[in-house]
């Protein structure tokens, strides 16, 4: 890792060579196609209102599995509120109103018949802020599964164990499981809110700026867990930084104004984008 | 231009605010000082003042009391009042002494002028009794009487009074026993049979049983009260006994006008001597004298003895209180803070019940009269306790309802306070949870409320700093002056949420204002009003630590 790595500010204006060296560090960075990849969430023709409010608007698109999707876009584009759509966390806003489906894995999450809990188990969220509860690091990990009725000592022993693992935070609080987890730095809680997501087994994970509150170390460290994660899960990411995108992602789309602009694999899209308005917002020529 | 200067420098606004804060302070200070050192004081055993007053007109009166308090008045003034001043005094200062002997003087408490008086001596053998009836005794021990023979005098007589205080103490110790506990039991049993009785004759008479198992069930009762009664004679006999050697000793006493006195020893619960005691001593008799008044019961209409039912009635209704409106109000915050849709008729729910914090507490004791003592205490009464009409049990007056109507009053506090403290839970921490697949009732309980417990706390410690002062709403629903039995005993169900009950507050209230005899009621108001001060303070503690341990429980980054 070098030190294009670890800059990640967010207001640093995104030149074309920083991207590409970006993508230089992506070890998966090469030419992908849909068509080849086995689809876990479609979206087809998503509009969602806030009130009177268009925000989203006739969205289509396929998301591949096992991959991690970007989402960037300036300020308000929608890219948040569409990421929202995939676990049901807009049903919260009272003046929100959707039209359209998005299917996972076939079935349409906005069904009737659909238990909302359930899917979010299914498809667990990491927000912009580490939101740790006010428990130990253990009972964080283990919240999920006492939901879900789990009881049993060894087993919550052997997930919590897992899982923390599984965001590389175990050898660092393997000593303090029975300590607050505000006593953890940001970045380790966010880690641990990645344990705490990938104790339940869900299929997709969705991180909302995941590293947009944390340090250039922190950033790197969770960076890095995203190439691991896509092993076992879909994972889709907000980031404002495009740099991060280019790193982490396999398929970038572009949004802005609430309409998807331009949607493809990491690679083309950074290097040869198709609109004149993707490669404008690329190289820092937007706004 | 420098006043100008002066002013826009911001000092003003820091001398005023600093003014501010004095003033609040001298006050706090000024009126927890006043009210803590004279009730402490009170217990301090004071020395006992022996004069000669020689009057205007040559006559000489012996006085032999305590020092209660001094005056210097113009003389005119006591000219007006009646008493006969040499016209060449302008300023005359008198004295109040606390003579006792009420049963000999009819007065214990009498302004003395000055001029005129002797100088004070403090005779090492004048004494000091406390007795169970008239109030404190001053004078000087003479003999010491048993069955009318005489068995000790001069040197011997004090070590012998004491031992025979002590033996009159411990008889009087089993009477109480007696009488607040076997005669007790005994009468609370004998209560339940013609209870029985009265359900069997209204069952009878509702055609519930027949005439057979009705006379059958009678027999039984009948037996059951003979045995009562049998139980009862037995006590009343050994009863009878103990208060025959009581009577036993007599102590005479010389008072000031040089009369002998004879008092019975099972009369006096303490002789002291202070003006023979030892700083030591004295201490001792201080925490003896203070513990009694904690732990004693009042007697001579209040003015005497000890608070502890009033202290037991305070706590009890404030636990009970407190049982009550922290449910309540912690479920109908969360109910109008997560679950309510937010709206105008929300907002006028809202408004409605922080102004109910408003309303002048004497309302509520009136509406819980009307509605929960005479209406539902009525209906509890008819409903369960038929048996015992007309007199009522729940329809009346009782620390139920007192604990209820308070339980109103403090509500919106604990509303507010509860609210306030599920605002302040940051919404991702909601969003945390609700990602993890959990249901809004689940993100609730587990992860909201146990973040919000501090703030429920601390809408506890306020209610309860509200509840536990006042006074007015219970006179009305359940608060009395002497209470003959506590709300806990050892009788089944052990917690009689129907007993009427006496309370600090309203114990201040009635010594201070009600009392006959105001000068020996005024220390006891200060100690009283000590006592209550003392426990908020200690309930309110407990209170804040509990708060302080959960808030450091689910200590979050924002705090």
């Amino acid at each position: 890792m070098d030190a294009t790595m670890t800059q990640t500010d967010n207001n640093a204006p995104a030149s074309s060579h920083g991207i590409a060296s970006s993508l230089f560090e992506n070890p998966n960075a090469k030419r992908l196609r849909l068509s080849d990849e086995r689809i876990a969430l479609e979206v087809e023709n998503l509009n969602l209102f806030y009130g009177e409010e268009q925000a989203l608007k006739n969205i289509s698109l396929r998301l591949a599995a096992n991959r991690v999707t970007a989402f960037i876009g300036p300020s308000g584009c929608g890219k948040s509120t569409l990421l929202r759509c995939f676990n049901r966390m807009n049903d919260l806003v009272d003046s929100c109103s959707i039209e359209g489906a998005i299917r996972l894995e076939g079935k349409d999450i906005y069904d009737r018949k659909v238990d909302v809990a359930e899917l979010r188990r299914r498809v667990g969220m990491v927000f912009q802020k580490p939101n740790p509860f006010p428990k130990t690091i253990y009972e964080n990990v283990a919240y999920g599964l006492r939901l879900q009725g789990v009881r049993n000592r060894k087993v919550l022993d052997e997930v919590v164990e897992r899982s923390l693992r599984g965001a590389a935070l175990w050898d660092e609080v393997k000593d303090r499981l029975n300590q607050n987890a505000f006593g953890l730095s940001g970045g380790q809680q966010q880690r641990l809110v990645i344990a705490r997501a990938i104790a339940i087994e869900p299929d997709v994970i969705l991180l909302d700026e995941p590293a947009s509150a944390l340090d250039p170390i922190s950033t790197a460290k969770i960076e890095e867990l995203i190439y691991e994660l896509k092993e076992d899960y879909t994972i889709l990411i907000v980031t404002h930084n495009m740099q991060q995108a280019a790193r982490v992602s396999d398929y970038t789309a572009y949004m802005y104004l609430g309409e998807m602009v331009e949607y493809g694999d990491t690679m083309t899209l950074f290097t040869n984008p198709s609109k004149k308005a993707t490669e404008d917002y690329i190289t820092g020529r937007y706004g | 231009m420098t006043i100008k200067k002066w002013f826009k420098s911001g000092s003003p606004w820091i001398w005023l605010n600093a003014g501010a804060i004095a003033i609040s302070m001298i006050m706090v200070v000024g009126l927890l000082s006043l009210i803590l050192v004279r009730g402490f004081s009170h217990f301090w055993p004071a020395p006992i003042v022996e004069t000669t007053l020689t009057q205007p007109d040559g006559r000489q009166v012996q006085l032999l009391g305590e020092l209660s308090r001094s005056q210097t008045l113009p003389a005119q003034v006591m000219r007006e009042a009646g008493v006969d001043i040499p016209s060449d005094i302008d300023l005359v200062t008198r004295h109040l002494i606390k003579q006792g002997n009420r049963d000999v003087w009819g007065r214990d408490f009498v302004w003395y002028p000055e001029t005129g008086m002797d100088e004070w001596r403090y005779p090492k053998e004048a004494m000091r009794l406390e007795r169970r009836e008239w109030g404190d005794f001053y004078g000087y021990p003479v003999r010491l009487k048993e069955e009318g023979r005489t068995v000790a005098e001069g040197e011997k007589l004090w070590p012998e009074l004491q031992q025979r205080v002590d033996r009159a103490n411990e008889l009087f110790d089993e009477i109480r026993g007696i009488e607040r506990g076997d005669i007790g039991a005994v009468n609370h049993r004998m209560e339940r049979v013609r209870l029985e009785e009265r359900r069997l004759d209204m069952d009878r008479r509702a055609g519930r049983i027949d005439r057979a198992s009705m006379e059958e069930a009678t027999v039984e009762l009948e037996a059951r009260r003979a045995e009562l009664a049998d139980e009862y004679a037995v006590l009343q006999q050994r009863l009878d006994q103990l208060y025959q050697d009581v009577r036993r000793d007599t102590l005479v006493g010389r008072v000031m006008d040089g009369r002998e006195v004879e008092i019975p020893v099972g009369q006096i619960i303490r002789a002291v001597q202070p003006n023979d005691m030892s700083v030591v001593s004295k201490v001792g008799l201080y925490v003896a004298q203070f513990w009694d008044f904690l732990s004693g019961y009042p007697r001579e209409a209040n003015t005497e003895g000890g608070i502890l039912p009033a202290i037991f009635g305070t706590v009890t209704m404030v636990f009970v209180m407190s049982i009550i409106v922290s449910p309540f109000g912690v479920l109908a915050a969360i109910y109008l803070r997560e679950y309510a849709r937010q709206g105008p008729l929300l907002r006028v729910i809202r408004i409605s019940v922080y102004n109910l914090a408003g309303v002048p507490s004497i309302v509520f004791g009136v509406f819980g009269l009307g509605f929960f003592v005479y209406f539902v205490g009525g209906a509890v009464d008819q409903q369960f306790f038929p048996a015992a009409l007309p007199s009522p049990t729940f329809g009346t007056p009782g620390l139920l309802w007192a604990a209820l109507t308070l339980a109103l009053l403090t509500l919106p506090v604990v509303i507010v306070a509860t609210e306030e403290g599920l605002a302040r839970i940051p919404s991702t921490i909601r969003h945390g949870s609700l990602a993890l697949g959990a249901t809004k009732a689940e993100t609730l309980w587990k992860v909201v409320v146990p973040l919000a417990t501090p703030a429920m706390m601390t809408g506890l410690i306020l209610a309860i700093a509200r509840a536990a002062g006042e006074v007015a709403p219970l006179m009305l629903v359940g608060v009395v002056k002497l209470a003959p039995t506590l709300p806990i005993d050892g009788h089944f169900p052990f917690i009689h949420l129907e007993r009427k009950i006496m309370h600090l507050g309203f114990h201040i209230y009635d010594v201070g204002f009600q009392s006959p005899n105001v000068e020996a009621a005024q220390p006891l108001v200060y100690a009283t009003a000590m006592t209550l001060v003392i426990l908020i303070v200690m309930l309110n503690l407990t209170a804040i630590s509990i708060r302080n341990r959960l808030r450091e429980k689910y200590r979050s980054e924002s705090d």
